[in-house]
């Protein structure tokens, strides 16, 4: 705790830096605002993805739903609220449907309220159904949904099925749109990052931590073991329900399989970034999607149609040879860097000195 | 919601459309069956939840496809496939599985993940996301006056998956290397104590998997469909057997799995072929809840 | 969620109880009644028919050979696992069927023979995860450790001997210190019952009385009632108010320290077993 207090102004400078430099970037960079944009959104998956599975270690391969969930539930309250959905979708977009400046903004606004809502209502039933399942039941059942979440929206006309739907157009010139999303996303990630800053500093934080390290123990302290799970989880579905919601208009077109509940590719980037910067830390996640964003951007279009099979290898090779991360690799290297590590070590040096009890006195008080 | 009911309704008036699903099914369920015991078994014995199951099945479908492609008759897919899947999931258990099999185990199933991910994106580079069959050129017999059709190449194809499996079983009852195995997964600490050389075992086992599993989808190449994609449906089709079943429980898995492969046939009849990745999907949800179910009433959970 | 809440919320009228008070009532009604219970593994018979008390106050012994059930009958009151047959009530009320949580929010709380602690925290923060969480409101999940809960940990680790050591990942301790760390952050909780699964096993034997004093002093300072399976025959005895003996699943008998040492079925037990 003197740690932070001690360290204060400097951490304020650069957040401050951060804060700047992600407000300008657009301006700087505006040929890549997209691609910042899609960055953001990498740092919240990563973040809410390790939520659960760096903090309390319950590995899911399915939040992808509640980013697809959003998405589709923003797109039908931004259509819905003036237009007969079951229309708009099969006319496919044909342009027949307009909407104007105030119903836009409102339709985001109320889209991605709606979103976050019902991502956080599934994930508190969705945990009510899986949370009696552990380690790798859990990591399958919660893949079980994603995979079905996309199947079965392919296959609900309603919605467009597997053709899809156009998102209404960003009213205003195309530039402005792009600013509009990213200054959203990078928004998201800020709150998302404050939050849990502030969430891992409650005793809710070491409650999934005591979760994790063992829940046995856990329940047999009377933890409502059960309540932080699901809570937890709720947490996480509501900033991916609303990130869903914003990626949906930013590219303008969603679709489910490789756009809503892309199991295989979003939905495994989450655990990878965060397994390659450090699993249950703040800014190991934060790390994590900044590079993996980075190369991927980078090497992508020169990969040849085997970039798909280079991300596999990707994460066999992250997972079974770097599975401590770029944090846990730094924590190894550079203890010192540390403040709880340094106090180990003091403590390490008063320990030396004695045997187990430091009160001898006491022990003899009981024969 | 009116096309389910008629369906249903197809199903009742025509009785002997049953028995058509029912033995499609079960034909079908054999291959699930083999590809789920063959996870059951790195389950068991080396704690390896595999992912890349269903990868297995299609890779050996592919290289039954391919014979056929050169004039080579499927069914000598089987045996080859056999032997080629023998070697990658040795290479595959050299370079991967042997660094993650004492490692927590969602470390296995991310990293069988990832390797499933590469392999159904190496097919599509090279054999293109169009559904495939390896036609086998067998003709149908007919029943009830051609009211049941039995295409011969799956009578086949289940005879072929039932005699793999007693193999399998035989070997693993009989041989010494089956006998080391058995000792490996009740307690590896105690099987190297006494002399078995676990990490040789643990190779043989998921070299063993692969080929079943290549064999499997050797057969599925002739009596359905193969596509670089569909790996991930057998991969969860085989969690849903071995879950339902228990992985120490061999009876249990393979009528499991001739029992999943039935309620496909009926569910993807009814319902319709949009619903049968869903179904399946649906299936495993639907164990896990009754897993969970069961557990809850010993004061347990499902670990 | 809603059946646990309920009977949490009872549960902090029934501490109102000084609990200091209630120590060494003997004659008041016994705060844990086991009556009756059976439990068999497939068809291992680990628990027969048992029935003991364990008085308000006091504290209470376990003992018997090995595999004599002394562990299975601490799970079923516990709530580890079903029972097959039998009643057990705590505070007059039936646990038998409820979840681990549920009675370990009741206050009554066990610790394991092979000790759990949270192996990635520091001691402080195993300790202040321990407090006490029958009364957690939803609120009270998002608040920081007060002052207070700080230095109640801090006061419990230097009860058990482990001050210096606050700041150790609990994983690094050495297996006797994390079984001490286990005890306190078990008395962290205030648990109306502890349940001691062989607390001096493992322990460095010249710490063995320090242990015995400070058990004693939780159950007369802190009033805490007392359930302790021992393997240690001096260390039973001399902290023992009663003592229950099981031998191959069935309860054989049951007295003060000075009646159990000299009941003959229990040396047999116990030379048999040898």
């Amino acid at each position: 705790m003197n740690e932070t207090s001690k360290r204060s102004p400097l951490v304020w400078v650069l957040y401050g830096a951060i804060l700047v430099a992600g407000a300008l970037a657009p301006m700087a960079f505006p040929a890549y605002t997209n691609q910042m944009a899609v960055l953001w959104l990498m740092i919240v998956f990563a973040l809410t993805w390790d939520i659960l599975g760096g903090q309390m270690g319950y590995n899911s391969l399915g939040n992808i739903f509640f980013f697809g969930a959003g998405m589709y539930v923003s797109a039908v309250i931004q259509i819905g609220l003036y237009h007969n959905v079951s229309e708009y979708t099969d006319a496919a977009g044909s342009g027949v449907y307009t909407f104007t400046e105030t119903q836009y903004f409102t339709g985001i606004f109320l889209g991605m309220i709606g979103a976050a809502i019902f991502a956080t209502i599934s994930a508190f039933i969705l945990g009510m159904v899986l949370f009696g399942l552990r380690g790798p039941y859990f990591a399958i059942g919660t893949l079980g949904v994603a995979i079905a979440a996309g199947e079965l929206t392919g296959a609900w006309d309603w919605v467009g099925g597997g053709s899809g739907i156009s998102m209404p157009t960003f009213p205003g010139h195309p530039d402005t749109g792009k600013y509009f999303f990213y200054t959203l996303m990078f928004a998201l990630a800020v709150s998302v990052f404050v939050f849990l800053k502030w969430l891992y500093s409650t005793r809710f934080g070491h409650a999934i931590n005591a979760i994790r390290d063992d829940e046995e123990k856990a329940e047999g302290m009377g933890i409502h073991t059960n309540r932080y799970k699901r809570l937890a989880w709720s947490f996480s579905a509501f900033f991916l329900g609303i990130s869903g919601a914003i990626f949906g208009n930013m590219t303008g077109f969603i679709e489910p399989l490789e756009v809503a509940f892309p199991t295989i590719t979003f939905g495994i980037f989450m655990v990878v970034m965060v397994l390659l910067g450090g699993k249950g830390t703040l800014w190991g996640p934060i790390l994590g999607a900044i590079i993996f964003h980075a190369i991927k951007e980078v090497t992508w279009t020169y990969m040849l149609g085997w970039q798909w099979v280079a991300l596999g290898f990707l994460i066999v090779v992250i997972v079974v040879y770097f599975q401590q991360g770029i944090m846990g690799w730094i924590m190894d290297k550079k203890p010192e860097w540390f403040g709880l590590t340094i106090a180990q070590l003091e403590a390490q040096g008063a320990a030396g000195d004695g045997p187990v009890s430091s009160d001898p006195a006491e022990g003899r008080v009981g024969t | 919601m009116s096309q389910i009911i008629g369906n249903i309704n197809i199903l009742i008036e025509a009785p002997v459309f049953n028995l058509s699903l029912l033995l499609d099914g079960l034909m079908i369920g054999a291959v699930f069956a083999l590809s789920a015991y063959g996870l059951a078994l790195v389950w068991g014995v080396m704690n390896v939840k595999n992912l890349a199951q269903g990868d297995f099945v299609i890779m050996g479908g592919y290289t039954a496809w391919v014979l056929a492609q050169n004039g080579i008759h499927p069914l000598f897919g089987v045996p080859v496939a056999f032997v080629l899947l023998w070697g990658i999931g040795w290479v595959i258990y050299v370079t991967v599985i042997r660094r993650v099999i004492d490692q927590d185990l969602f470390t296995s199933l991310l990293a069988t993940f990832g390797l499933a991910i590469m392999f159904q994106q190496i097919l599509n580079l090279f054999f293109g996301s169009d559904t495939q069959t390896a036609d086998a050129g067998f003709p149908s017999i007919f029943l009830f006056d051609g009211q049941v059709s039995v295409p011969q190449v799956k009578l086949i194809a289940f005879v072929l998956a039932a005699l793999l499996a007693t193999a399998v079983i035989l070997f693993m009852k009989r041989s010494r290397m089956g006998q080391a195995i058995r000792a490996t997964a009740q307690d590896p600490r105690a099987a190297r104590v006494l002399g078995i050389n676990t990490d040789k075992v643990y190779a043989f086992t998921f070299s063993l998997n692969a080929a079943i599993c290549g064999a499997a989808g050797a057969l599925v190449a002739m009596i359905w469909v193969i596509q670089p994609f569909y790996g991930i449906t057998y991969s969860i089709r085989a969690f849903v057997v071995v879950t339902a079943a228990g992985f120490g429980n061999l009876p249990g898995v393979i009528a499991a799995g001739l029992g999943m492969g039935v309620i496909e046939q009926f569910g993807g009849f009814i319902l319709g072929a949009t619903f049968q990745q869903a179904l399946v999907v649906g299936l495993l949800l639907l164990v896990l809840i009754i897993r969970q179910i069961q557990q809850a009433r010993v004061r347990q959970v499902v670990q | 969620m809603n059946a646990p809440d309920a009977r949490t919320q009872e549960a902090p009228a029934v501490r109102a109880e000084p609990p200091t008070a209630a120590g060494r009532q003997a004659d008041s009604e016994p705060i844990i009644t086991v009556r009756g219970v059976t439990k068999t593994f497939g068809g291992v018979v680990a628990n027969h028919n048992i029935s003991l008390d364990v008085a308000r106050g006091q504290i209470t012994g376990l003992i018997g050979p090995n595999g004599s059930g002394k562990t299975t009958l601490f799970n079923s009151i516990v709530g580890y696992h079903p029972i097959d047959a039998g009643s057990i009530t705590f505070e007059g009320r039936e646990i038998s069927r409820m979840r681990v949580q549920q009675i370990a929010r009741l206050g009554l709380l066990r610790t394991f023979q092979q000790t759990r602690i949270y192996g990635k925290m520091n001691c402080v923060d195993n300790m202040l995860i321990s407090i006490p969480h029958r009364k957690a409101t939803v609120l009270d999940m998002f608040a920081r450790h007060s002052r207070e809960q700080l230095e109640r940990a801090e006061r419990l680790l230097h009860f058990v001997g482990l001050y210096e050591k606050r700041f150790l990942r609990a994983g690094d301790l050495s297996f006797g210190q994390q079984k001490l760390l286990e005890f306190a952050m078990a008395l962290m909780n205030e648990p109306t019952v502890l349940l001691l699964d062989e607390p001096t096993a493992g322990i460095n034997p010249t710490l063995i009385n320090g242990l015995i004093d400070r058990l004693k002093r939780a159950n007369t300072e802190l009033g805490i009632t007392l359930l302790i399976i021992e393997h240690n025959m001096r260390v039973i005895m001399n902290m023992a108010d009663t003592i229950y003996c099981l031998a191959h699943g069935e309860l054989l008998a049951s007295g003060t320290p000075e009646e159990i040492q000299n009941d003959q079925r229990v040396i047999d037990a116990y030379l048999g077993a040898h």
